[in-house]
């Protein structure tokens, strides 16, 4: 299936934005709404833009399945190192060790409604980017996965 | 015969949901203490000022740990049962 | 009755879906209907933590101060992504059996019918 070059221009020029998006959305995740999963979503719908707009075997030069497939492994393993690094420092698993007054991420935070800092969150801002490296890959390995069968001549 | 049965199945499990749903009203969940106890410690607790993330990835971690599993479960499964064979 | 309307919303969409899987003999309208389901469990679970007046449980730059309950949020964000990963695998069986079989209708499949 061959899509016009207007789809294949308005795909090149509409992707980067798309990824600018998505990663604002991950890392404003302990402040505005959104988060890991719903960033890596927004980027993973970037990568069904390339996919739909180009022929399968050329996107599959750019969107490579092994690289995929390493992304969703790292992002798991990324939030489960997250969550035992606490076990170190001798407490519990998932503990915010970093949050009052930690290296990063650990400025204190007052009750009530207030401005939006960034460097804030403790554990939560790492975990939210893990979660969105994983949902990239995870939702990348299942589009290339259904998307394999298509037929080149419809 | 089987449609009437599928029919009369579809009756009973929306008279169930009815059945539970009037004793609900729109607008007042009530006074519920854990979610008053996230909206007042969710800031100085975890330093997070959406109170969703800070459900999500501060107190009820092990949920989102198990989530990310079932992701990582169900990508593994469809390229596993969608992967290249030899023959075709 | 009038102030039910969204508990009203949630049993029609899940009779709609509960219909769906029960009547239709196609496997993707069967899976669309495990869909709708999905999108009536997601809006059972947020109607059922909403307060009146209730701004969304954010602190930055918040506009009032009353909030909805954000625990029923993050259990709907968990049944999204479920439903997400379920949805994902059942197309990928679907897949399979047209494959193996050349049809979708199970009537026609000699294994799945009863």
């Amino acid at each position: 299936m061959q899509m016009s070059s207007i789809v294949k221009t308005t795909a090149d020029v509409l992707f980067p934005f798309i990824l600018i998006y998505g990663f604002y959305i991950i890392i404003h995740g302990h402040l505005t709404p959104g988060g890991g999963f719903q960033g890596g979503a927004i980027l993973a719908s970037g990568v069904l833009l390339l996919l739909l707009a180009y022929k399968y075997a050329e996107s599959t030069n750019v969107v490579r399945q092994v690289v995929m497939k390493s992304l969703e492994s790292t992002g798991l393993l990324l939030f489960i190192i997250a969550a035992l690094s606490a076990m170190m420092l001798g407490a519990g698993f998932f503990f915010n060790w970093l949050s009052p007054g930690g290296i990063l991420f650990g400025d204190i935070v007052a009750y009530g409604s207030g401005t939006a800092n960034l460097n804030t969150g403790g554990l939560i801002p790492i975990m939210n980017i893990a979660v969105g490296i994983e949902v990239v890959g995870a939702i990348s390995v299942i589009l290339l996965a259904l998307l394999s069968g298509i037929k080149e001549k419809i | 015969m089987r449609r009437n049965l599928s029919i009369i199945i579809t009756i009973l499990m929306v008279g169930m949901l009815g059945v539970i749903v009037t004793g609900l009203t729109f607008g007042d969940p009530g006074e519920h203490p854990m979610d008053r106890y996230f909206i007042e410690n969710s800031q100085i607790e975890s330093g997070a000022n959406n109170v969703v993330a800070a459900v999500l990835f501060d107190y009820r971690g092990f949920d989102t740990l198990g989530e990310a599993a079932v992701l990582f479960t169900a990508a593994l499964g469809v390229s596993l049962v969608l992967r290249k064979r030899r023959d075709d | 009755m009038i102030e039910q309307i969204p508990y009203l919303a949630v049993i029609l969409i899940a009779g709609i879906g509960i219909a769906t899987i029960l009547l239709k003999k196609n496997l993707i309208k069967m899976i669309m209907g495990l869909a709708i389901i999905e999108g009536a469990a997601n809006l059972f679970l947020v109607t059922l933590g909403y307060r009146e007046g209730g701004i969304a449980p954010i602190f930055t730059s918040a506009p009032g101060k009353e909030m909805v309950l954000p625990t029923v949020q993050a259990m709907t964000l968990t049944n999204i992504v479920i439903g997400f990963a379920t949805t994902a695998l059942l197309l990928a069986f679907a897949i399979m059996i047209y494959r193996k079989y050349g049809s979708v209708e199970t009537n026609n499949i000699r294994r799945l019918r009863e």
